[in-house]
């Protein structure tokens, strides 16, 4: 692809330098740590699923039963291989029995690491068989449909019950939609857990459950045939379980994730070891799956101005970058984020988006970027909205954006209507028909206004990833860089979570998920 | 679908205004005219057609005209609708909760705590419970505020505290009495099945108990609220969409005057 903003291709060069220097200091810190989030999730993908009379979900007792002996520096692999090696039983098995007060992994003899690996090969074997053939399965099926092109629509479903979000879900897939988000219960993000079964009752949301995955799956995958397209599912595998989240969506073949290195430390001030040390196995797992990411510097332009702080959009697309190579994660699998969320009173605004996204998508020429509508100028005012979304329409279809989030004219009235989301797509792809080859037709002026922008919003970018460099990930996030929010290293919740590993410490689904990247 | 793009029809009612008959205003005085869009859970067809029509008569209309009709889905239709509302409100008897206090600019109100205060008062915000937005809140507190309006933090005689998002209702009343909070504002963005009522209500009733309902000015903010609904809450004062930090800094000072806090 030609540049069309004649970006200094060095200074390009430079700032994802930087970027991949932080990344590599900071998963040094990873590399020698775990959590009670990634323990879970290893339980996960051995199998244990469930709850307990209480309402706890197995992989919690699991984990919290080696927090209180003290064992979780040697990681369940080991210790639940062990039992295995040593009763004879399943994961789920031990689980239940660690449960009832029935076992002790802590009382048992450990076996040798070999011994203990044989007895867990054939669980790991089988979970990793079950994702591969999800990935199968999607291929198949867009070998058989044909892949979109143009814009993935975007749109999200948010009713609280799994089963009307399928009717709303389905109604927007016949419409025109490409991938449905099932927006999750308000403050699930900051549970220690994840809820168990379908759920009929949340509020702003559904919980994200492996049960919800499985019938939302099922419900598109019935439409998708239907329509002769394969309709992708969103969730949010973030907050304190975001390998676990990212676990549940490679065993139900969700496709899309939202997952961002940094978005749980600022904005659910969630401890940012515990977050940083978590969304390397989430993005094992993804990477493993197939899942498209989706990162969320948009966010950061809800908080901090998006004229301003473009610069640290930029930034940080450099660093979630950074941190998904890290993960093994291919750039075809990097939805990076931004927002078109400049003041409409703010002249020439049109051109600032245009050169931004124009700008990501030449410095990130394989991601799928995710591109966001406007939310926090929706004034209640839907008929300017209505506009609003337009403008943000023809960006994406000007400078091929991929993952394309739909505004709605509603916006910060209520949920969406059904018929809010038809008009959206009504209104997304009248443009994206009518504008299709505009973005080939056009160039943009040396020196102008497009141009210039662009060009400085690098520079800018270029210099605070330098800083960062100088500083390091964590404490550019004590000193407020990113959305102008202030973390300290040891606040936040779920620092407890947060454990150095042993010696004998392995964990067999990052090393088999990476291997077979590597291969 | 449509009648035309004009309307021939002959105008014989009463042109005059009078407020004891108020109707909507279309292009001629008391034409009564609105538009509405609504689905309906049916098939597109005549008979929908039909439903639309007889939903929009019930609703009050007069000649409703279904200008637009169109699938959403087999079952859902989606209609715009015009007509001529025959109903009509008596404006001068309306009695209304209104803050009456006209907004002062960032500079009058610095001025006004100096004056009548004589020391900067204390801020404390969040958005409480479990909504995870902080957009209301930070578009009334944080510096750089919101459409041209600056926010509390940039008050000279404001010291402000944003909490940010998902605080729970005891934290944030702890908070405010740590730090000797004059004021406490409380935003709810998003709400689903008026889970915010409950909310808010809970807010209040913990602030009763424990004693700093008195001596505190509290009001709350959002997308869905009116002051109406904060006053019957239990509220000092609420704040709906297009209030900015200025309208909440002067209502809340002029409080704290009126009810002699110091």
């Amino acid at each position: 692809m030609k540049s069309k903003l004649g970006l200094d291709e060095a200074l390009v060069g430079r700032a994802r330098a930087s970027a991949m220097k932080v990344a590599e200091d900071t998963q040094r810190f990873i590399d020698r740590h775990t959590t009670v989030a990634v323990e879970r999730t290893v339980c996960r993908l051995l199998g244990i699923d469930g709850v307990n009379d209480v309402g706890v979900p197995l992989p919690n007792a699991a984990v919290d039963h080696l927090s209180a002996k003290d064992i979780l520096s040697d990681g369940a692999a080991l210790r639940i291989g062990n039992a295995m090696a040593e009763l004879g039983l399943s994961p789920q098995e031990i689980a239940e029995g660690i449960d009832r007060g029935e076992i002790d992994l802590a009382a048992m003899p450990v076996r040798s690491e070999e011994e203990i690996r044989a007895a867990l090969a054939p669980v790991v074997e089988e979970t990793l068989g079950r994702i591969r053939g999800n990935v199968a399965r999607r291929q198949a099926y867009l070998a058989e449909f044909g892949e979109k092109q143009g814009p993935y629509i975007y749109l999200i479903v948010a009713t609280g019950n799994i089963y009307e979000d399928i009717t709303q879900a389905k109604a927007a897939a016949k419409q025109g939609a490409d991938i449905i988000a099932v927006i999750r219960t308000t403050g699930q993000s900051l549970l220690d857990f994840v809820p168990f079964g379908a759920t009929t009752e949340g509020f702003g949301g559904t919980y994200a459950t492996q049960e919800n995955f499985r019938l939302m799956r099922a419900a598109l995958d019935e439409v998708g045939e239907e329509q002769h397209r394969y309709i992708r599912l969103c969730n949010y595998c973030s907050g304190l379980c975001m390998p676990e989240i990212a676990a549940m969506g490679a065993l139900e073949r969700l496709d899309v994730m939202l997952n961002d290195a940094l978005y749980g430390i600022l904005f659910r001030d969630i401890n940012m070891q515990r977050t940083i040390i978590d969304q390397y196995f989430s993005r094992v797992i993804n990477s493993f799956a197939g899942v498209i990411i989706n990162t969320g510097e948009d966010n950061y332009l809800t908080t901090a101005d998006a004229y301003e702080e473009a610069h640290t959009v930029l930034a940080s697309q450099f660093l979630n970058e950074a941190f998904a190579k890290c993960a093994g994660l291919p750039e075809e699998q990097m939805g990076l984020g931004h927002a078109f969320e400049m003041d409409p009173d703010l002249p020439n605004a049109f051109l600032y988006e245009l050169a931004q996204a124009q700008m990501a998508r030449e410095i990130f020429p394989n991601a799928p970027l995710k591109y966001m509508p406007p939310t926090k100028f929706m004034t209640g005012n839907i008929f300017r909205g209505h506009v609003q979304d337009a403008l943000f329409n023809m960006v994406t279809i000007l400078t091929g954006q991929k993952i394309h989030l739909l505004g709605m004219m509603t916006e910060a009235i209520h949920t969406p209507f059904m018929s809010d989301r038809a008009l959206a797509i009504e209104n997304a792809q009248y443009i994206f028909r009518t504008m299709a080859d505009f973005g080939s037709e056009i160039e943009f002026k040396e020196g102008g206004i497009i141009r210039s922008r662009a060009a400085e919003v690098l520079q800018k970018a270029a210099d605070l990833l330098g800083e960062i460099e100088q500083m390091g990930l964590f404490a550019t996030l004590e000193k407020g860089v990113f959305a102008d929010i202030k973390r300290p290293l040891d606040g936040g919740k779920g620092l407890e979570g947060v454990v150095r590993k042993a010696d004998g410490y392995f964990n067999p689904f990052i090393e088999e998920m990476r291997k077979e990247e590597k291969a | 679908m449509s009648s035309g793009l004009y309307d021939m029809s002959a105008k014989d009612f009463d042109k005059t205004l009078d407020l004891t008959m108020l109707k909507p205003y279309g292009d001629t005085m008391n034409d009564g005219k609105v538009q509405l869009s609504f689905t309906l859970p049916v098939p597109n067809d005549d008979r929908g057609m039909e439903a639309a029509r007889l939903i929009s008569r019930q609703m009050g209309l007069s000649e409703p005209n279904v200008a637009y009709a169109r699938a959403l889905d087999k079952e859902f239709t989606f209609y715009v609708v015009y007509g001529s509302c025959t109903h009509s409100v008596d404006y001068t008897k309306i009695k209304i909760h209104a803050i009456e206090d006209k907004a002062m600019e960032m500079d009058e109100v610095d001025e006004y705590i100096r004056e009548h205060i004589g020391r900067k008062i204390v801020v404390i915000g969040a958005s409480t419970g479990t909504d995870a937005h902080t957009v209301g809140i930070d578009a009334i507190m944080n510096r750089k505020g919101f459409a041209g309006h600056y926010g509390l933090e940039r008050y000279e005689m404001i010291e402000a505290l944003n909490m940010g998002s998902q605080v729970p209702n005891e934290e944030f009343l702890a908070k405010a009495r740590e730090i000797n909070a004059d004021i406490l504002l409380v935003s709810q963005t998003v709400t689903q099945k008026n889970i915010h009522i409950q909310n808010l209500t809970e807010l209040i009733e913990l602030a009763e108990a424990e004693g700093m309902r008195e001596n505190h000015v509290i009001c709350c903010g959002g997308a869905r609220i009116t002051h109406e609904l904060a006053k019957e809450l239990g509220f000092d004062a609420g704040f709906g969409p297009g209030k900015f930090a200025n309208d909440v800094a002067t209502f809340c000072v002029k409080e704290m005057v009126r009810r002699g806090i110091k």
